[in-house]
């Protein structure tokens, strides 16, 4: 941020610069070690089973009876013809254009009221509105999940006492989306408003004061400075807000006992998760996880182009 | 807000000895009248992510017929019956699975905080090849849906037989992109290129240098990375529930999962499952509030000390 102190060109003097070299490989090293041994060899043995498939000889019995083949691109093309898994899709795009642009919207709000000075019970809100994100996102689907029910829902008895007696439940098949969108909601705000808080934190209160002095009211400087500044932190939550859409699992997964409208493959994830657990077939698995995460890196990457030199402008 | 000015008096050293913590606060700050409908509105955001967990503190001193039949926030007097019935079940497996769930984030966010910080101040301020590609290597990772990489993390433990034991749980966890993310952020934005500089030219070595004098000034942002992390850890419910098959293992969100399919057939069981919901926030929101009173201390520490 511009609270960095700029060094100026001088006091860069070339002294030792094999050390120099040496030194960030070395601080580097633990992290690029866990990271091969638990990222990047797990994602090369998915695509390397994600080109194969089991042949069964004779009744599958014995310890040569199965083998591994190479598949080409056979698991790829079942995944991408399947109707199941393109209505998945579908179904979590609806649900991050009602997510996301919600939940990084209310998160600016809150994180300029607490950065704002005439805002009362700051250290409470703060607390308050950051305390979902240390619940697990079973258990937050689970408290939901109970005041989404007529019999427990306070909702209802709102609804009840409003004179609405025909309240469609909240878990049918056309306001489920919208169930869980607020779950992510509820779960993600905090964190959000946190990081983009720690970044006007971050900032030098001068600017503020030099505005105010110039005549800038609270809601201009907020909106033409304190949101310009903090626009690194802004890209970076969209982007990870946007993976964490495509990534839905959990949600679904503890209200599905709850409702008959979601299926098994609701979210692409799901879809993984029934061709791995339910059905057995960690190839096609492997595909499907494959495809999903192509695509979340595509969408990412071009992302990042566009904004990395703003988010990483400041440093040496 | 103390905190931004002694964010700025960490960054900014010389400030500090002119004033204290409470001079260096602009006097306006105080003095300003409170604006009711900003005040409103956040009072509002912290009604709606308070009220689950209201719900789960009332619902949790029902016993099992009250649930569904009393109205919802009408609190009733069996909380201490639920705990003790909780830790009656087989033999307080219940607190072995918090005991679990402790070492898993705690240990393991304690770790992972060190390497990120490590690397992402080694990204922030040092310039050599190789450097751009690290960082968009490392960041992909940010992007890789946990569970795809936990199927394939499974069948490479379990060709070391690692399967089943505490470090299948525990080793896949301490690397976190986006912990290296924040400590580079962190980095860049707490610690002074000339003050490392002038250490150098006084002769201090590279990692004196990030461990005495880098380390402490990123100390609020690893707070948060710490943070971060342990609610990673502790809300992560598929790679446990795929590494381990001793429930004994487990933690507490596979334990309750687990409690929670019984529940479906057995409804008495939700109690359980809500008053075990209910204590396993509670030491989260304990340790957010000592966090935060840490965070303010280790922050005015800072600044005396600089």
């Amino acid at each position: 941020m511009t609270a960095t102190v700029e060094a100026p060109p001088a006091t860069k003097r070339r002294r030792g610069p094999a050390r120099r070299t040496l030194t960030p490989w070395m601080m580097l090293a633990p992290g690029i070690v866990l990271f091969t041994l638990f990222m990047a060899a797990p994602i090369l043995y998915t695509l390397v089973l994600s080109f194969q498939k089991e042949v069964v000889r004779g009744l599958g019995l014995g310890s040569g009876a199965k083998s591994r083949t190479f598949a080409g691109l056979e698991n790829y093309v079942a995944t991408l013809t399947d109707p199941e898994f393109l209505a998945s899709v579908g179904r979590v795009l609806v649900y991050g254009l009602i997510l996301v642009p919600t939940m990084l919207g209310l998160a600016l709000l809150f994180a300029l009221l607490l950065d704002a000075r005439r805002t009362g019970a700051k250290g409470f809100s703060r607390v308050s509105i950051f305390l979902p994100y240390a619940v697990p996102a079973v258990i937050s689907s689970l408290l939901w999940g109970f005041l989404y029910l007529p019999a427990v829902s306070p909702f209802y008895w709102i609804f009840e006492q409003l004179g609405w007696d025909d309240v469609p439940s909240l878990l049918s098949p056309g306001l489920v989306i919208f169930a869980i969108a607020n779950i992510g909601l509820w779960g993600g705000v905090g964190f959000n408003m946190i990081v983009m808080y720690t970044s006007l934190k971050a900032v030098p209160t001068e600017i503020y004061e030099a505005a105010r002095i110039d005549g800038a009211s609270e809601v201009q400087i907020a909106w033409r400075i304190k949101v310009p500044i903090i626009m690194p932190a802004l890209i970076m939550t969209a982007l990870f807000s946007m993976i964490a859409t495509l990534q839905v699992f959990a949600e679904p997964m503890t209200l599905r006992p709850l409702t008959n409208s979601l299926s098994t493959t609701w979210s692409p994830l799901m879809y993984v998760y029934r061709d791995a657990f339910t059905r057995d077939d960690i190839y096609s698995a492997a595909a499907t996880s494959v495809i999903i995460a192509v695509a979340t890196f595509a969408v990412s990457f071009f992302f990042l182009r566009v904004v990395q030199r703003r988010a990483f402008g400041q440093e040496d | 807000m103390t905190i931004t000015n002694q964010t700025r008096a960490l960054v900014v050293p010389e400030l500090v000895e002119a004033s204290d913590d409470r001079g260096h606060r602009p006097v306006s700050d105080t003095r300003m009248p409170l604006a009711p409908g900003s005040t409103a509105v956040l009072l509002l955001g912290a009604l709606y992510c308070l009220l689950p967990v209201a719900w789960v503190v009332i619902a949790s001193t029902k016993d099992a017929s009250e649930l569904f039949s009393t109205f919802t926030f009408a609190p009733s007097t069996h909380l201490w019956d639920n705990i003790v019935e909780l830790t009656n079940y087989r033999d307080g497996l219940y607190w072995r699975w918090m005991l679990n769930t402790a070492l898993y984030a705690g240990f393991g966010a304690i770790v992972s905080t060190y390497v990120s910080a490590l690397s992402g101040y080694a990204l922030a301020k040092y310039t050599f090849p190789g450097k751009g590609v690290v960082f968009k290597v490392l960041l992909m990772g940010v992007l890789v849906p946990s569970v795809i990489v936990a199927i394939p993390q499974y069948l490479l433990l379990a060709q070391v037989g690692l399967t089943n034991t505490y470090w299948s749980v525990l080793l896949p966890q301490l690397i976190s992109p986006y912990g290296i993310y924040l400590a580079r952020i962190y980095a860049a934005a707490a610690v002074p290129t000339d003050i490392i500089e002038s250490a150098r030219t006084e002769g201090a070595r590279e990692l004196y240098i990030f461990h005495r004098i880098a380390l402490p000034m990123m100390g609020p942002g690893l707070v948060t990375i710490f943070l971060f992390q342990f609610v990673a850890v502790w809300n992560n419910f598929m790679l446990p529930y795929i590494m381990l098959g001793n429930d004994e293992l487990f933690p507490i969100t596979v334990g309750l999962s687990g409690l929670l399919n019984q529940g479906a057939s057995l409804p008495a069981m939700y109690t359980l499952v809500i008053t075990g919901a209910l204590l396993s926030i509670v030491p989260l929101i304990v340790l957010f509030l000592v966090l935060q009173r840490y965070w303010r201390v280790d922050l005015a520490a800072g600044a005396v000390k600089a």
